[in-house]
C-alpha cells in the first residue's frame, strides 16, 4: 500500500529443484512473473504442476534454488529460514485449504494470534481485530469457537487473520474448495472487495476455474512452467 | 505462551492423563522422601540433636557408641586441646524394655542415653532412676509415669516426661543421668562393663570462631590417635545402615524421576504429533520454532506444577494422619520443595523430547494440503 507504484511481487528466473536419490524433480522451472501492488492473480494448474511450490516461495515459506524473489521490495531469495520466518510474520497473508484456525481460540482470538506470535502490540491488534471481524460481518461471533460456525464464516475469519499484519501480499490455497458454488462465490467477492479496497496484491491458488472471472488475471501452470498468460496481458513481464 | 496456556485451559481434558499420572508419581516421590527422612530421622534423631560441634569416639570403635570408651584420663587430654570450649559424656545402651499393661513378649526396642548436654528438645538430666522417653514409645504403650523394666536384668527406671525426635537406630530413645545409665549398662552388659567417669563419647562444643575440622584434628594429635572425633552428621552417617537406606532411597528416588520425564516426554510427544498440522500453519504465518517449542515446555511445567502442588497436599495431610511411631514417616519442607524443583526439571527435560518434533515441522506442509 505504501509503495503502490511497485510491484507486490517479482520473480525473476525462480527454478525450485527437490533432490530424489541420484536424481532431481524440477518442481517450477525459470518461473518469472510479476504481480503489480493492487493486483489479484488466480494461478491455476493440474495437481502436482507446481502450484503450490511457486505459491510457497512466492510467501517465503520455500526458498528457491535458483533466481530472485522480491517482495513488497524485498529481495528474500537469499533469506535464511529465521529470516523467511520472521518476513511472513510481518509482510505477507495467508488463507489455507484446510487447517487454517487454531481450534480451541475463538474467531477474535484467532485473528490475535498473529500479533502472539510476534512482537506482542496488544491494543492496537486487538482494536485491528474488531475492526476487521466487523469488517467480515463476524462482529456477532467473536466469541464463538471455530467449530461453532460455517464452513464460510471459518473462511472469513481465515481472511480476517491473513489480514490482521497489514501484509503487501496474501496468498489464498483453494480459499473456496470446501465451500458450495454459492458460497464460493460469496467468500470469491468478500476477497476481492477486502483486496481491492486495500490495494493489497493476491495470489489464489486453484482447480476450480469458475474463480478466475474474480480476479485480474490468470496465470497458469504446467509441469513446473507458467504459461504464457492468455487473459489480460501481464504488466511488465521480464 | 498465551497460545499454551489457552489451550490448558479451553481443553483441559487433553491434559488429564498426564496430570493424574504425574500426581501419582508425585505423590510417590513425597511418600519415598518423606520415609527416608522418616528412617533416616529414627535412625540418627538422638545424635542429630547433640548441640555440640563434635563428637570424640575411641579410635578402635570405627564410630560406633557401643565399642567406644572415653576414659576420665582421655576426656582430660580432650577439654585441654585449644579450640574446646567443653566437654560432654555421652553413653548408650540398647535393651529390650518391659511396659507395664503389656504382654511378658510384648518388649519395646529402647536405646538409654547417659547424657551431661542435653540435646536440643531434652530437658537437664533427671534425677537417678527416672528417664525422659522419646514420643515414639507411645506406640509401644509408654505412658508417663510407667516404670519400664530394662534388658534381661529388669532395671526400673521411672519415665518422668516425653521428648520428641530422638530416637537412636530404630529405638525409641530414654534419656538418663549417666549414673543411671552405667547402672544399667553394668546389670545388663556385664561382660562390657564402665566404670565410674568412663563414657562412650564426647560431645565436644568448640570455642566461638574456632575451625571444627582443624579442633577435631587436634583432639587426635593430643590424644596420640587414641580418639577419632567427626562432626555431629558424620557421627550420625557412621549409624549401621544409615548410609545404606540414604542410597538405596536417593536410587528409588531418581528411578522415579526418570519415570516422571518418560511420562512427559511420550505424553508430551503424542500431543506434539496431534498439533502437527497447527504448528505448520502456524510457522507458515510466522511463529518461530522457539515460541511453540516454549509453549509445549510451559504446559510441561504447568502440569508438573499441578502434580507436585497435589502431591505436597497429600504429604501434609499424610503427615497429620499418621500417629507418631507407626510409620517412619517424616515432613519436611526443604523435601517437599527440592521434591518439587526435581519433579518439574524432570517435565522439562521429559518435554524437551519433543523439540525435534517441533523443529521438524515444515510450515510448507501448510500449502497444498487438502483436508
Amino acid at each position: 500500500m505504501n509503495e503502490a507504484t511497485s510491484a507486490a511481487l517479482q520473480m525473476r528466473a525462480v527454478r525450485k529443484v527437490y533432490p530424489t536419490g541420484d536424481d532431481e524433480v524440477v518442481a517450477l522451472d525459470h518461473a518469472t512473473l510479476e504481480i503489480a501492488s493492487d493486483e489479484m492473480v488466480a494461478l491455476v494448474g493440474p495437481s502436482g504442476s507446481g502450484k503450490t511450490t511457486l505459491c510457497s516461495i512466492a510467501g517465503g515459506i520455500l526458498s528457491p534454488t535458483e533466481g530472485t524473489v522480491v517482495v513488497a521490495g524485498h529481495d528474500i531469495s537469499g533469506f535464511s529460514p529465521g529470516e523467511l520466518t520472521d518476513f511472513r510474520r510481518e509482510h505477507v497473508g495467508f488463507v489455507f485449504q484446510s487447517v487454517n484456525l487454531v481450534p480451541f481460540l475463538t474467531a477474535r482470538e484467532n485473528l490475535l494470534v498473529v500479533d502472539e506470535i510476534g512482537a506482542r502490540t496488544g491494543a492496537p491488534a486487538r482494536a485491528r481485530a474488531d475492526q476487521l471481524l466487523e469488517e467480515l460481518g463476524l462482529s456477532t461471533r467473536a466469541k464463538q469457537l471455530p467449530s461453532e460456525m460455517s464452513g464460510g464464516q471459518r473462511q472469513r475469519v481465515a481472511i480476517g487473520r491473513a489480514l490482521m499484519n497489514e501484509p503487501e501480499l496474501v496468498l489464498f490455497d483453494e480459499p473456496t474448495s470446501a465451500l458450495d458454488t454459492e458460497l464460493g462465490a460469496q467468500v470469491m467477492e468478500l476477497i476481492r472487495s477486502e483486496m481491492k479496497s486495500r490495494g493489497t496484491a493476491a495470489i489464489v491458488v486453484t482447480h476450480d476455474t469458475r474463480i478466475t472471472r474474480f480476479t485480474d488475471r490468470t496465470l497458469r501452470i504446467v509441469d513446473g512452467v507458467l504459461q504464457t498468460p492468455d487473459a489480460e496481458p501481464a504488466p511488465a513481464v521480464s | 505462551m498465551r497460545l499454551a496456556l489457552r489451550e490448558m485451559r479451553r481443553r483441559p481434558g487433553r491434559f488429564v492423563t498426564a496430570m493424574v499420572l504425574l500426581t501419582l508419581i508425585a505423590m510417590l516421590l513425597m511418600l519415598l522422601g518423606g520415609l527416608l527422612d522418616g528412617l533416616i530421622q529414627r535412625a540418627t534423631g538422638a545424635i542429630i540433636a547433640q548441640r555440640g560441634d563434635l563428637v570424640v569416639f575411641s579410635s578402635t570403635a570405627e564410630k560406633s557408641l557401643p565399642r567406644s570408651r572415653i576414659t576420665p584420663e582421655l576426656r582430660d587430654q580432650v577439654a585441654n586441646v585449644d579450640g574446646v570450649a567443653r566437654v560432654h559424656g555421652l553413653g548408650v545402651t540398647q535393651l529390650a524394655a518391659r511396659v507395664p499393661g503389656n504382654g511378658p513378649r510384648d518388649l519395646a526396642d529402647v536405646a538409654l542415653f547417659g547424657y551431661q548436654l542435653p540435646p536440643r528438645g531434652v530437658p537437664s538430666p533427671p534425677a537417678e532412676g527416672e528417664v525422659f522417653a522419646d514420643r515414639s514409645l507411645e506406640s509401644d504403650g509408654v505412658e508417663r509415669g510407667d516404670v519400664l523394666q530394662l534388658g534381661p536384668a529388669r532395671s526400673k527406671v521411672k519415665v518422668v516426661g516425653f521428648v520428641d525426635d530422638t530416637s537412636y537406630s530404630g529405638a525409641g530413645s530414654l534419656w538418663a543421668a549417666p549414673a543411671t545409665w552405667r547402672t544399667v549398662q553394668n546389670a545388663n552388659r556385664p561382660a562390657s562393663a564402665v566404670g565410674p567417669g568412663v563414657f562412650q563419647a564426647l560431645v565436644v562444643e568448640t570455642a566461638a570462631g574456632a575451625d571444627t575440622g582443624s579442633v577435631a584434628r587436634a583432639i587426635d594429635r593430643a590424644t596420640d590417635d587414641a580418639t577419632e572425633t567427626v562432626s555431629v552428621t558424620a557421627a550420625a552417617d557412621s549409624i549401621g545402615g544409615v548410609r545404606a537406606q540414604r542410597s538405596t532411597f536417593n536410587q528409588i528416588i531418581g528411578v522415579t524421576l526418570v519415570i516422571a520425564a518418560v511420562v512427559v516426554a511420550l505424553f508430551f510427544a503424542l500431543l506434539t504429533v496431534e498439533r502437527i498440522g497447527m504448528y505448520g500453519m502456524l510457522k507458515a504465518i510466522g511463529a518461530r520454532s522457539r515460541t511453540l517449542f516454549g509453549g509445549v515446555v510451559a504446559q510441561a511445567t504447568i502440569v508438573a506444577l499441578v502434580a507436585a502442588a497435589v502431591g505436597s497436599i497429600f504429604a501434609f495431610v499424610l503427615d497429620r494422619a499418621l500417629p507418631p511411631g507407626s510409620i517412619p514417616y517424616q515432613l519436611q519442607p526443604s523435601r517437599l520443595v527440592s521434591s518439587s524443583v526435581a519433579l518439574v526439571l524432570a517435565a522439562i527435560v521429559g518435554s524437551a523430547f519433543s523439540l525435534r518434533r517441533v523443529l521438524r515441522v515444515d510450515p510448507a506442509a501448510a500449502i497444498g494440503r487438502s483436508s
